[in-house]
This record gives structure tokens, sequence and C-alpha cells, in this order.
């Protein structure tokens, strides 16, 4: 694609819309808008009028200004160097931007997305006279201390013999291999946001994404290239469970979108990342982690952007056959910059002045999550885990409902938990997981057979609590038979000890499957003895008195458990001996 | 400078002008009425045969007779070390009866966003001596917290006195107020003037006032330019600002008002569908920068219209802010002051500036004990209410127990009481003697209950 010379002429100008006449546009291209260069985006073409979406503020533009087409469309620059990264919506390094134009964001400044005078070492892993074709891996280069970035030839290439390939220090931009095709490929290749990379196919996923949260793992688990939903209101800790979920999952990758949402979070990801150890290579947390960072005050149509850089820079790592998590905080928010960019070409809205296409806007993206073999072969993820925020926290609001057609997990947030301190506030009678059948076979393997019947048994248990405390708002709680008061009971211990998980605490901020096994069965335990006592005729206030149950949260807190969880079992095993004595 | 004559309507605040020169957006306007008043204006809308100008000022007098001048800049404002101490109008003029400001910079009242590679963490704890916020919803610098208020409540008198008391425990840093007012009653204005005069707060302050009879567009202005002031005596001069703006609901029915003018599809109850974004260039001007000695803090203030917290001035807000501090009318029907109900607040920051080294070891877990055996207590009333207390077990009773204990020591207090946060976190400690050691030692790790619980301590 050429650069087209003639420049068209600015007519008017309202918000970060602006309409030109006279320019020569297809959809979705990438122009320079007005003397000071601006970037935008077309997203209108009627008659002579070309309408554009400007990623930086418009103040002062006037008409009659020029607007240049660069005839490509919006794309991100590909290849080592992404991760540890902070961009905004647009694939701009804020720190670059800072040495640019200072602490402010002002305008009409550019700067690429990958550092292109850093030299790479790459270790070609294809050698002269290998038939090489389109997403192959053609050579290695270590990218941080954890990740081995993977150079593939782009998607889109013909392929061929590799008649020459270079091995050493190299920039990005540097060519690394020549093939018979006549193609030549530097590491670096770029891709159009607005499109989903290929792949050769996509598979059911069947593993777990493992979070090292027990509520998520033990009850209601994503699947590694599954797509989750966390709705809920302001406070109920959409953040926090996502940026949970960012440290402490087992994905290779992260990817974490900051959409449209606070400064001060991003500069606590930001102090935060660099000093937590990933739990799988014990290197900074940071090295697996790309940010995207376009806050609520940065222009709208760049957070309008935001998301499809994310999801095209996790595309990316899946097809080097790395399991990629992507965050976006929040899908409310972009929705939003969706429904403002709607409202400013006078577009007729759907429901609550959202855009029509909003539904199709919200599971072309979700699609674009997966568990796929990518073109080099082998496997590779991305899930993707949305954050919602309903206005007034009314889940039947439309970008709650359209995304809840669409994804697999809904981790509903609750504010009546997050006030009581229960965190993570995930309600557990809300929420779901539509994996739990694929991912049956892995806990059974991988974990314990018994890992099914115990979560089953939990459930029961609390869906039994709803029912009995309706009859307790009634009644009170002594009018209860005394099998349910014990019921009652055990169903606290659920919520305080398995649900209710510390994120600020050194131990229990991360809870392998091991441990969350080990928890399911110390409840469990405690409820058959505490079942089989009563009904030897055991009054309840002795069985719910009984002290060893008191050493249990020192489970939770505590790193090397099992001495204290042993305590624990032969603590009950003698308290109840003598109950029943 | 050319004068165009050719108004086509006059809607609402805004002014359609046909047939310019190319004018830029949101440039300065000059509105010429035909008995030479001047008004003052900014574009909206520009293209080739049509630009929407919106008045800041009462329309009266507008029509097609009315001169229009594009002044060739966008809204500048003069900043000056020598505004603290003075009272200016919503519009940037004084109306001390002092002299005019003289600018040492003159600064875009927009500002710009701040890039978030380059803010600092904010973590200096501020200590506003009113338990129910430094022990379980603390502040700290570079932090937006907004109090959620209904109609009648003693939300001002609350602001007033963290204006008073805030401070950074052990530092002596330069620290200014700036008190922006939007649609406010005359007689508010007067009380939270004389307040600063008595405190004398007045000489570190600059104030805003949009009273309630000026103009609403204006509105949509006054909180600009305090924040462009805040953020020069912050990032330039070096002060500490704390920016307290009220009403922001006020604020909202502006914005309503110009977009219902400009015949904009509006999002939920009429508010236009930009109102997140725009709240957000107002709120996220909030924080603090690496590298720089100063900071901008904000406590926004706003009416929730029937009390209710979903509607789309406390909800949008609440998505922005990092937390709030909710007053609740039962508690202030009670009688108690400060009437802040901690069950619905939340601080997003304040585990940045706890605990040891900050405020003492113990905070969060104290915090987060008293925040659950207050919410289980206060369900407990609901039950006692049908079923007696006689009914309930004897945990539950204690725990009904402590939630009245909790509302008459920890949130009560005078509104000159400046508590430091360890008599704040005592007071938590004194109440936990009436729960059983087990309950607390499921929030709380032993070795600080032995090291703060009175039963150890004697």
């Amino acid at each position: 694609m050429e650069v087209n010379s003639k420049p068209g002429i600015l007519k008017r100008i309202a918000g970060p819309v602006v309409t030109a006449i006279n320019l020569d546009a297809h959809m979705y291209d990438v122009v320079k808008v007005g003397t000071e260069q601006l970037m935008g985006e077309v997203i209108k073409i009627d008659g002579p009028d070309t309408v554009i979406q400007v990623y930086e503020s418009t103040t002062g533009i006037r008409p009659g200004e020029p607007v240049v087409n660069t005839g490509l469309s919006l794309a991100v620059e590909l290849g080592p160097g992404l991760l540890t990264s902070i961009y905004d919506g647009i694939q701009r390094p804020l720190d670059v931007l800072i040495q640019k134009m200072g602490n402010f964001i002002a305008r009409g400044v550019t700067a690429p997305g990958l550092n292109h005078e850093k030299k790479w070492d790459f270790k070609p892993v294809v050698h002269v006279g290998d038939k090489v074709t389109a997403g192959q891996i053609i050579g290695e280069v270590q990218e941080t201390r954890s990740i081995l970035h993977k150079v593939m030839i782009p998607p889109r290439a013909k392929g061929g013999k590799v008649t020459k390939i270079n091995a050493g220090s190299f920039t990005i931009d540097e060519i690394v291999i020549e093939l018979d095709s006549g193609e030549s490929f530097p590491m670096m290749q770029k891709w159009p946001v607005r499109i989903p990379r290929p792949y050769v196919e996509k598979h059911s996923p069947s593993i777990p994404l493992l979070t090292g949260q027990r509520i998520l793992d033990g009850l209601f688990p994503i699947a590694k290239g599954g797509t989750a939903a966390i709705p809920g209101p302001f406070g109920s800790g959409k953040t926090v469970t996502q940026q949970q979920l960012a440290k402490w999952s087992d994905a290779e990758i992260v990817v974490y979108i900051g959409c449209g949402e606070r400064g001060n979070e991003m500069t606590e990801v930001l102090t935060e990342f660099p000093a937590l150890k990933d739990p799988k290579t014990g290197n900074s947390l940071m090295e697996r982690t790309v940010l995207i960072a376009n806050t609520s005050n940065m222009p709208v149509a760049a957070r309008e952007a935001s998301v499809y850089t994310g999801i095209t820079l996790a595309e990316y790592y899946r097809d080097m056959g790395y399991d990629v998590a992507l965050m976006a905080d929040s899908t409310s928010r972009w929705a939003e910059a969706m429904r403002e960019i709607c409202s400013r070409l006078e577009e007729m809205p759907g429901e609550e002045g959202y855009p029509a296409y909003l539904s199709s806007r919200l599971s072309e993206f979700y699609e674009r999550a997966g568990l796929v073999q990518p073109l080099c072969g082998g496997s590779g993820s991305v899930s993707v885990i949305g954050a919602v925020s309903p206005a007034g926290g009314d889940f039947s609001e439309p970008v709650t409902q359209n995304t809840l057609r669409i994804v697999k997990v809904f981790w509903a947030l609750d504010a009546n938990l997050s006030r009581r301190r229960h965190f993570p506030a995930i309600n557990w009678l809300q929420s779901y997981s539509l994996y739990m059948a694929q991912l049956n076979d892995y806990y059974d393997e991988k974990v314990s057979p018994e890992w099914n019947k115990l979560r089953a048994w939990f459930m029961e248990v609390l869906q039994k609590e709803a029912e009995l405390l309706e009859i307790v708002q009634l009644v009170g709680s002594d009018a209860l038979p005394e099998a349910e008061q014990i019921t009652i009971e055990v169903a606290r211990m659920i919520r305080e000890l398995f649900l209710q998980q510390n994120g600020f605490d050194p131990v229990d901020t991360y809870c392998d499957l091991p441990k969350t096994l080990d928890m399911f069965k110390m409840i469990k335990t405690y409820a058959e003895l505490a079942y089989a006592a009563q009904v030897a005729g055991v009054p309840p206030s002795q069985i719910l008195g009984i002290k060893s149950k008191n050493e249990m949260p020192q489970v939770k807190f505590t790193k090397d458990y099992k001495p204290v969880l042993n305590k624990i079992y032969a603590g009950m095993e003698a308290e109840f001996k003598e109950l029943r004595a | 400078m050319k004068e165009y004559k050719t108004v086509s309507k006059v809607a609402g605040p805004l002014l359609f002008v046909q047939k310019t020169e190319p004018v830029s957006y949101e440039e300065q306007v000059s509105l010429v009425l035909a008995d030479g008043t001047m008004k003052r204006g900014q574009v909206l809308d520009t293209s080739d045969d049509l630009v929407v100008v919106q008045c800041y000022e009462s329309t009266t007098g507008l029509g097609r007779d009315t001169g229009v001048r594009f002044l060739g800049e966008t809204f500048k404002m003069p900043v000056s070390k020598t505004m603290l101490g003075r009272i200016l109008s919503g519009g940037g003029k004084p109306i001390d009866g002092g002299p005019e400001i003289i600018p040492d910079k003159r600064l875009d009242i927009n500002g710009a966003a701040i890039n978030p590679y380059a803010r600092g963490t904010p973590r200096d704890f501020i200590q506003t001596g009113i338990s129910t916020i430094d022990g379980t919803n603390t502040l700290v610098r570079g932090q937006k917290l907004p109090i959620f208020s209904s109609a009648g409540l003693p939300h001002n008198e609350i602001a007033l006195q963290i204006a008073r008391q805030a401070k950074v425990p052990g530092s002596d840093e330069q620290f200014a107020v700036v008190f922006a007012a939007m649609g406010i009653t005359r007689e508010e204005a007067n009380y939270f003037m004389a307040d600063f005069e008595r405190t004398g707060a007045l000489e570190r302050a600059v104030v805003f006032l949009n009273l309630a009879d000026d103009p609403a567009v204006e509105r949509t202005v006054t909180p600009r330019l305090a924040l462009t002031t805040a953020e020069y005596l912050a990032y330039e001069l070096g002060y500490h600002v704390l920016v307290i703006l009220t009403d922001m609901t006020n604020y909202c029915e502006a914005l309503r008002q110009i977009g219902a003018a400009r015949e904009e599809v509006p999002g939920r109850r009429g508010y236009p569908g930009y109102m997140y974004t725009d709240l957000a260039s107002l709120y996220e001007r909030a924080g603090i920068i690496k590298g720089l000695k100063g900071s901008v803090t904000q406590i926004p203030i706003l009416t929730m219209p029937g009390d209710d917290i979903t509607h789309p001035i406390p909800d949008l807000t609440g998505y922005i802010t990092e937390g709030q501090i909710v007053i609740s009318p039962e508690l202030h029907r009670k009688g108690i002051y400060p009437p802040i109900n901690v069950l619905p607040s939340l601080s997003r920051l304040m585990n940045l500036g706890i605990g040891k080294g900050m405020t003492r070891d113990d905070h969060k877990k104290v915090s987060d004990m008293m925040y659950s055996g207050y919410a289980e207590g206060v369900d407990l009333r609901g039950l006692v209410a049908i079923v007696g207390k006689d009914a309930l077990s004897e945990r539950d009773q204690k725990f009904l127990e402590f939630a009245d204990a909790f509302e008459n020591t920890f949130v009560r207090q005078g509104a000159d009481e400046d508590r430091t946060i360890a008599q704040t976190l005592d007071i938590g400690w004194n109440m936990f003697i009436q729960l059983p050691e087990s309950e607390l030692e499921k929030r709380i790790d032993r070795d600080l209950i032995k090291k703060y619980h009175p039963n150890y301590r004697k």
C-alpha cells in the first residue's frame, strides 16, 4: 500500500470526531489530522465526507487544515521488547513519551512501539535449505529472563526455501532471513489490530488456567483459552481481582489493559509487579507482562483502540505457542467509548444510547480468545478475562447482558460481600463456570479423584445454607433442627476459611491446588465428624464449640501448613471422641 | 478583530453563528450585545458554514444582532502565587475587592492527562482526625476521595473539618486548599467563608465561588479553574494541595443542560453519554508526579438525588474516584456526628498508606475486623426486629452489641475533635474486648492480638 499524496481538507470539528472532504480513504485507514498531524482513524465514509475519530485532543484545530491519509490501517509493531513495556491505547510507549513531552500527555507526538536501536541476540533454529512457511518459528531471542521470544515468518508471507539466515546481534529492523521466494524478513512484524491473527484450528479448552485463588480454582474455574467476565458495582473489587489474576495465574504471558480506568491504579501495577516474583519462574512478574494504560482522561478514541491493541499482542505470543492471559479492565469503558463516538456520529442508538453494533463488537473481541493450533504447530492459547462495570451495579444493563451471552465463566462481584470485607467478593450463588465438564478429567487425573466430589459437596452446602438462612431470618437459628444447625456452621466455615482469601497476606494471596484440596478435605472432615457426633446424640452447642476448630484459620496464613493441619486433625479426633464418650 | 453579526439561532446557552472564517475547536469567544455589554463563550462545534458557541453567562439580551468575536485562543487562565488568600468568581474574576491577578503564567484550563508512567504512588497518609476516615477509609496524598451525601446532611461540616485538621504527621511541608463552589447558595458559601476566616485557613486558600444564581454554564468552567490553580501550586510551586469541589451534582446538571440544548442523544436519565469521560477529566487531575514535590488531593462533594447511590452522578463518580465516603441519613437521625456509614464507604488507596512505618502495624487488620464485625451486627439488627434479641445465640448478641458500640464510640466524635491515628486504633481495640478472641483470630494474627489487645496490655 502506498501513501496517498493528495491531502483532504478539514470541514468540521466537534470533539474527538472530525469530518474531512476530498480525502481518498478506506474504512479504518490511519490519517494525520491538521497541521499538528494528530493521529486518527477513518470510521465513516459519506459522499465527499470522510469521518475520522482522532486519538488525541482536538482543541484548537480549525476547518481548512489538511488531512493526510497514510493508507495503512492501525497496526502494532510485534517483536522482542514488548514485554515489560507500558503502552497507551495505540502502542506508544509511555516511558518514551515522557522523554519526548514531559509528565503530561501532549499531542502530535509519535513514538514507535518497539525500540529500534536495541540489539537482540538472535539464534536461528532453521538452516539454509530448509523450507519455511508463514507463521513458522525461525529463531529465538531471550526477551526477558522468563520468556524466550520466538521469531516467526509473518502470517501472510509466501514462504519458501531459506537462502540465508544470520545469527548474532541485530536490531529488530535488520534482515535475519532471506528466502528463495525473494522475501526477506527482520525480527519485527506489523499486524493491523482490528483483524484477528490467523491460526490453523481452534480446539476445545481442557486445562484450567490456575489462578491461586481458591474460589476460582476450586469452584468456578476458567480454562486456558477460555473467556470470563467479572461484573460488579464500584468498590466490589473488580480491579483487585483482575490484578490478583494478572499476578498469580499460571499463564506464561500476561497482557493487562487498563482501559478508561484510574491513573493511580496503573501506577500501583507498575510499582508492584516488578517487585513480585512469578511463582513459576521465580523471576519478576513484570518479565512476562505487557501493560496497556489508556486512563479515563486520555483521549476516548485511543481507549476504543486499546482493547484491540492488547488482544493483538496477546495473539502474537499465542502464535509462538505460549499460554497468554489477557485482562481487560474495564470493557464497560470500552463500550462507553464506542457509545461516545457513535453519538458524535449522530447514529441511531440501540439500548441506553449504546451503538446497535455493541453486541457484535463484544462477541468479535471475546471470540479472539481460544486454545488454538498456531501456524507453527503445537498449541497456544489466549484466555480473556473482562471486567464489566455495570451502571448502578445493575446486571441487566446492555454491556453485562451482551457479555454474558458470550463468555463461559461468570464471576459475579457483590457489593454486600465487599462491604463486610469478604474478599474476593465473588458471589458463590450467582457465579458459574461452563467449563466444569471439560475440566473434570484434568482434576480427576492431575489433582485427586476426590476433587470433583468435594467441589459438588461444597456447592450443595452453600446452596443449602442460603435456604436455611431464609428460615433463620424468620424463626431464629435456635429453632433449626440440630443437623441443620451444623450445616449452617459448616457453611460458615466454607465462607470464612475457604472462600475468603486475603490478597494482602504474603502467604494467603496465592493458594496452590494441593493446598486448596487440603482445605477442602479439612472442612469436609470436620463436617463428617460433626454430623456423626450429632447422630450419636451430642448437643450442637458442644459440637460447634470444639477448640481445635479455632486453629483452622492458621492454615491459611502459614507457609508450611502441614504441621498445623495435622495438629487440627489430631485435636478434632480427640475432642470428638471425648464428646461422644 | 472581525466581528460577526450572523447569529441564526439561540437555544439555551448555545448560539449558532453562520458563515465565518475558519474558527478552531474550543476557541474563546466574546459576545457583544447591542448595549455594548460583553459576554464570554467557547466554540463547541466548528465547520465551514456553522459554528456553535456556548455562552458561559446568562443569555439574556443575546439575539440576532449580537456581535461575535473569535479570540484566536483556547481558555487560558492567569495563575500566580498571589492567588493564595483570594476569592474569585466561578469564572475566575476577583470578587473580594482586591486587584486583578497579575499572571505569573497563563495556563490552559483543560490541563493535560498525566502520563500514567510519570505518576508517583500515593502513599503519604493524611491524618484527618476523623476515625471513620483515618481508621477505616484512610486518605492519602494524591487521592481523589469524594463525599457522597444527601440533602440535609452535614457534608459541609465534615469537609471543613477535614480541611481544618488534615495533616501528614511528622511533616511540615507547604499546604494549600483550593475550594471550588458550584451552584451552592450564598448562605452555604458564607458558612464556608466564615469558617475559613475563623480558622485563618483563608490565607493558604484560593476560593472560586459560582453561586446558585450564577449562570449554570459557568459551573462547567469553575472546577477546571480550580484544578488548574491546584496543579500550578502543586507541580510548579511544590505545595500539597487539597481541592474541595462542591457540589458536583450541580456541575453534572449543567452538563445535562448543555447536552440537551445541543440536542445530543442522551445516556442514562438524560445525562450526556460522555459524562464519564468528562468527570474523569476532572477527577483524574488528582495525583503525584514522580520527582516533583507537590501533590493534588481531591475531595469532591456530591449530593445523591433521592439518596440513591445508583444514580448516574454518584455511580460514574464512584467508578472514577479512589473510593467514597458515604454519609448516612440514618446515623444523622440518631444524632451521631460525623454520620459516616463505613459499610458502603471505601478508600482504594488505603493499603498503600497504612501499616508499619506509616501508621501502625495493626491498622489493616483492625480495620477489617471492625468492618466485618459491624456488618454482621447491622445484619443482626434486622433479625432482632423479627425474632427478638433473646432468640439470638450468645455469639450473635455480642456482635449486636459491638455494632452499637462501634457507632457510639468509634463513629461519634466532636466537630473539633482531632484524633490521632493511634487513638483511633486504640478505640478499635477497646471495642474488641466485647468479642470472643476466637472471632478476632479469624482476621487478626495472634502476635498483634498479644501486642495490642487490652487484656494482654494491662
